[in-house]
């Protein structure tokens, strides 16, 4: 509504229907297209290398551990809010499922074991942060340090082996590779990201997430039940945690304390590489999953154009700043 | 079924020190239009966010349609038909168009999913109701492209959208155009044509006057005057009256 007649104004309308929709997704567009030149780069560095299946397939194994807590992870800081303490939650709730397997208990009650600690343990984040009202980022970094501790302090140094997983119908479900010699876990993950895709962008919960990161003050007057939402997205950690930390076992037959630990630095960056701003109110889950994506070609990448692992952290950090270079053209807050 | 759509009886509310509200009783009737006017600070927007349930009350009860309504919540009155917009306007503005007008009451398909492509409809029909033109505002635009006055349209379309038996209007005419503000008349005056009741809160009296016909002036947190537009002759009688209330602290109807 302005005091001139709105329909006499030119200048903001009449965008090309493609138009309109890259700039809605621009976000995501950027983190792809990052990934894009990414790898043409590493083809072009070393054609012998990243012209072969079986590199993608090896980035393949383990990338999908990313994919599930980056997903989540999303929804956390688009609702304003940040949980640090997921490497720890996905080892314990893996912990839980070793410890179902080794004691000759079915996998799948290993599964439901590690859902049920990864909700526990996400609904005690939000206890903290939305009713007792701590700081989401030294709470859950905090939380991270505790439950690693108690882990440490259970098995004392010893990690469990599972062989007996070989060979059962969940290993096989979850990471045989049947269609194109793409590992399953793979198509676990793409399915938990369009599922989180779809969540985030039209169901009430992914809409009230954006809303309460948004303005929390407005959602609430509006009759978004704002404490319920902010519980609910480390609740969703918790669980994509727990998967996460069912795989990777599954995938190296090995439970070990550290289990999960080296996943905060990759899985952070990968988060906010991939176009979810820090500030809460939008974000893009598709981006998270590039984002992970990029951050796990570039160990791939950089041992493959012959430079010593030294050169991993360096590149890391490179392709993160430069990434959110790139992002940063899509805007900062509005106010 | 009581006379009243809403009724308050002896509502308190402190934020700290400050006792906001202090034994606030008030009715609502259906089809009538109150004017909600006092000082900045008088307790105008807190009382109104205690009847749309954005504030729990510290004492008192609140009955919707005659009865007593305990965990009393902004959800919960939406429901039972009050549309507030708020002094603030309660907008999300990295959000669309369309994504606020349905905030917190949004067009649902099965197990939660939100019917999006519905809701972008409503919302282009609702704009174009109001007055934006399809061809400048796209329901996918973020609120944050809008200038004050369009978002202000964006929060009262919203109000308007869900039908509402009791609209409530916190200073809705503040940042806007003389059109814009006769639109917002114009608008109330079909809100009333369909028998709906309406709170205004104003500052400018002329308008609050115009458009009320019964008038509750808040003071410190109490009301200390509620009078039928029959007791008051002028605008200018009432300001008057304001002036007293501000200087002794309360106020009568001289006849
Ligand atoms: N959320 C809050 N926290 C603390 N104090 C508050 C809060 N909301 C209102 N107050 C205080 O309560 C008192 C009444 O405020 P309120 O906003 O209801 O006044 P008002 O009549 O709407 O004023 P205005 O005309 O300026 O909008 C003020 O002293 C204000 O500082
Ligand atoms: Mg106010």
């Amino acid at each position: 509504m302005s005091t001139q007649p709105v329909d006499q104004r030119v200048g903001r309308d009449e965008v090309h229907p493609l138009i309109k929709w890259m700039r809605n997704n621009r976000r995501v567009l950027t983190s792809a297209g990052f990934l894009f030149l990414m790898l043409i780069a590493f083809v072009i560095a070393s054609p012998d290398v990243f012209t072969q299946f079986r590199t993608y397939r090896s980035v393949m194994i383990a990338l999908p551990v990313s994919i599930f807590v980056v997903i989540p992870l999303v929804f956390v800081v688009t609702a304003g809010e940040i949980d640090l303490s997921f490497p720890a939650v996905v080892g314990m709730a893996s912990y839980g499922f070793a410890a179902i397997v080794d004691a000759g208990g079915n996998p799948l009650l290993g599964i439901f074991a590690a859902l049920a600690i990864g909700v526990v343990l996400g609904y005690l984040n939000g206890i903290l942060v939305v009713h007792i009202g701590l700081s989401a980022l030294v709470a859950t970094l905090g939380m991270n340090f505790l439950l690693r501790g108690l882990i440490n302090i259970t098995v004392e140094g010893f990690s469990i082996a599972m062989p007996e997983l070989r060979g059962t119908l969940v290993h096989s479900l979850m990471t045989d590779d049947p269609i194109l010699g793409i590992p399953n876990q793979m198509l676990w993950a793409t399915a938990f990201a369009i599922l989180g895709l779809f969540l985030y962008n039209y169901h009430r919960f992914g809409i009230h997430v954006h809303c309460v990161g948004d303005h929390p003050g407005s959602a609430a007057e509006m009759g978004v039940n704002v404490a319920r939402t902010r519980i609910m997205v480390f609740v969703f950690t918790g669980i994509g945690a727990a998967l996460a930390g069912v795989f990777s076992v599954m995938i190296n037959f090995v439970w070990w304390p550290t289990t999960g630990d080296g996943l905060l630095l990759p899985v952070l960056a990968g988060l906010f590489v991939g176009g979810t701003p820090t500030w809460g109110g939008i974000g893009t889950v598709l981006g998270g999953a590039f984002g992970v994506t990029i951050v796990s070609f570039i160990e791939t990448g950089v041992i493959a154009a012959g430079l010593t692992g030294f050169f991993t952290q360096f590149f890391y950090g490179l392709i993160i700043i430069v990434s959110l270079i790139g992002q940063r053209f899509n805007g900062a807050r509005v106010r | 079924m009581s006379d009243y759509i809403i009724e308050l009886k002896n509502i308190t509310k402190s934020f700290g020190n400050v006792n906001a509200v202090e034994g606030v009783s008030l009715q609502i009737k259906p089809g009538e239009v109150v004017g909600l006017i006092g000082d900045n600070g008088a307790g105008k927007s807190t009382l109104i966010k205690i009847l749309s349930g954005v504030h729990p009350p510290d004492k008192g009860e609140i009955f919707v349609r005659g009865e007593k309504v305990s965990h009393w919540n902004a959800a919960r009155s939406r429901l039972s038909g009050i549309e507030t917009v708020y002094q603030d306007r309660a907008l999300v503005i990295q959000q669309s168009i369309t994504r606020n007008i349905f905030m917190g009451r949004e067009i649902q398909r099965r197990f939660g999913f939100v019917d999006t492509k519905k809701q972008r409809q409503e919302a282009n029909r609702l704009m174009r109701d109001i007055g934006f033109t399809s061809k400048v505002f796209d329901p996918d635009s973020p609120v944050a492209t809008l200038s004050g006055g369009e978002r202000q349209g964006v929060a009262i379309a919203r109000a308007l959208y869900f039908d509402a038996e009791l609209i409530i209007l916190d200073e809705p005419t503040t940042a806007l155009s003389l059109t814009e503000t006769r639109k917002v008349f114009s608008f109330i005056e079909n809100v009333r044509a369909r028998g709906k009741s309406i709170i205004f809160i104003g500052h400018n009296i002329y308008h609050v006057y115009d458009v009320a016909e019964r008038f509750i002036v808040l003071d410190r947190g109490k009301i200390v005057l509620t009078s039928d537009k029959t007791e008051v002759s002028s605008a200018e009688y009432l300001i008057e009256t304001m002036h007293d209330i501000a200087e002794t602290g309360h106020a009568e109807i001289h006849a």
